[in-house]
């Protein structure tokens, strides 16, 4: 090769490297950008697909119990009446009455729930088994320890038993899987049972003149643990 | 190979052991096993079968202690940096110096940071023989200076098939004695710390469900506390109320003769 091929030959190397040295941190750049938007679309889909279930004004309000924290018994749930519209349909029912639990009463002290969980899907086998899968939120922010992660499952499962007969057990999923625990404590392994009598539909239970929002605490606290807490 | 060699001198000693008695006597307790049983290898579901030669000691001897959480797991977390994980430690030597002054032998599942399994904890209690389990938690929630004590909800019951306990359910010939052992302690918890249960309670504790033994929960409202010495000065009537209950639920608990005889 001559000399002067040679020096071609290193310029057009030399050209090549600095090329690549300029281009390179652009290219980065340029694919970060897009892991990010398709990170944002994978989330956008995500959410969209866990809207809350719309309440459907034309589905006929009934009275619905939902089981939240006493504030007056620790570590105890109280039935909370709110009339609400609900489907007669048990999987879109289950969903809105999970969906209003997870929203939460109106003292936020008194959740079982965290506020950034999100029920993802609801599926009913056709022997009474309901399956309901949970975003990660649920385990990862549910405060840790035995009477917490019991009083969140009661909450579910009593507020389904109170609603919707047809669902006599209940499975946990997080994230669409199995766990071992909720937080550490609570075995998610098995299934959870809600109604123990055979299922019936559930009674027209209309009500008239909607109160929006209305709700009446019950006296009743529930029965999850025994009370005896001195005021 | 650990699993198969455990499982064919299970059955050895259930052959050797072939005299039949219809009622249930007291019967010698086998030298106390260092919990160097393999644990149940995952994925795979065996059998919980205690076994070991009889000593001459009968009745309930031994306790083995569970501190919850470990190593990459602190369990609850309270402001301050209170750790449950260290909490308990804490706690558990003040119960076993209590359960000691009552005549048990104590085991425990940890006895620094690390972290063993579930599995690998109720091994370490299937592995003796007429053992109780207790496992201490701190909770996040809760009245503050009140102590739960939880047993294993109802579970599927065991078909006798020669003493060999389906693993997942290992707990479920034991419900009734863990209520009695459980109750006993509540209540003298109760008397102890204002505002906590008379009855213990039940939940889905996962510890509990592959425990071959009587079992218990006990939980110590909690990690929010300003000043852990708060939690601190709990630890003595814990202790007491654990190693007296389980100094009167002793009579209670008739460890079967033979291997496959189920309480």
């Amino acid at each position: 090769m001559t000399p002067r091929w040679k020096s071609w030959l290193i310029g057009g190397l030399v050209i090549a490297v600095l090329g690549a040295a300029i281009y390179f941190p652009v290219l980065r750049r340029r694919v970060k950008r897009a892991a990010r938007l398709q990170q944002q679309s994978e989330e956008q889909a995500r959410r969209e697909l866990t809207q809350p279930m719309v309440i459907n004004p034309g589905d006929p309000r009934v009275k619905t119990k939902l089981f939240w924290a006493s504030d007056t018994i620790d570590s105890t749930l109280v039935p909370v009446t709110a009339e609400l519209p609900l489907s007669n349909d048990p999987v879109v029912r289950s969903k809105q009455v999970l969906n209003t639990l997870l929203a939460g009463p109106v003292d936020a002290e008194l959740r079982t729930l965290p506020p950034d969980a999100l029920l993802l899907a609801f599926y009913l086998l056709p022997d009474g088994t309901a399956i309901a899968d949970f975003s990660e939120a649920l385990a990862t922010s549910i405060p840790s320890g035995i009477v917490s992660e019991q009083l969140a499952v009661n909450s579910i499962t009593r507020t389904l038993e109170a609603n919707v007969p047809q669902v006599q057990r209940l499975k946990i999923l997080i994230h669409g899987q199995e766990v071992e625990t909720l937080a550490g404590h609570l075995d998610l392994t098995g299934t959870f049972v809600v109604n123990t009598q055979p299922a019936q539909p559930p009674a027209a239970d209309k009500v008239p003149a909607p109160a929006p929002g209305t709700l009446t605490p019950d006296k009743v606290p529930g029965k999850l643990a025994q009370p005896d807490r001195k005021p | 190979m650990g699993l198969l060699s455990v499982a064919l001198f299970s059955a050895l000693m259930v052959f050797l052991s072939q005299a039949p008695s219809p009622a249930q006597q007291p019967a010698p307790t086998p030298p106390l096993a260092s919990p160097s049983l393999p644990s149940r290898p995952e994925g795979v579901s065996g059998s919980a079968s205690p076994f070991g030669a009889p000593t001459q000691q009968a009745g309930l001897n031994v306790v083995v202690l569970d501190p919850a959480h470990g190593g990459t797991d602190p369990g609850a977390r309270g402001t301050g940096g209170i750790r449950e994980s260290e909490i308990v430690l804490d706690f558990v030597i003040q119960v076993r110096r209590a359960l000691e002054l009552q005549g048990f032998q104590v085991v425990q599942t940890r006895q620094g940071n690390e972290n063993p399994s579930f599995d690998d904890r109720s091994a370490t209690a299937n592995a003796q023989r007429g053992a109780v389990f207790v496992t201490l938690h701190i909770s996040s929630t809760g009245l503050p200076g009140t102590v739960r004590v939880y047993v294993n909800s109802d579970l599927p019951p065991v078909a006798d098939s020669n003493g060999l306990i389906p693993w997942d359910r290992a707990q479920a010939p034991f419900l009734g004695l863990s209520r009695t052992f459980g109750d006993l302690v509540q209540g003298l918890l109760a008397q102890r710390f204002k505002g906590s249960p008379e009855t213990v309670e039940t939940a889905s504790v996962r510890q509990l469900r592959t425990t071959a033994a009587p079992a218990i929960a006990v939980e110590i409202s909690s990690v929010t506390v300003e000043d852990r010495a708060d939690l601190d000065r709990m630890a003595p009537g814990v202790a007491d109320a654990i190693a007296r209950g389980a100094a009167t639920f002793k009579p209670s608990y008739v460890i079967p003769s033979s291997p496959k005889a189920l309480p």
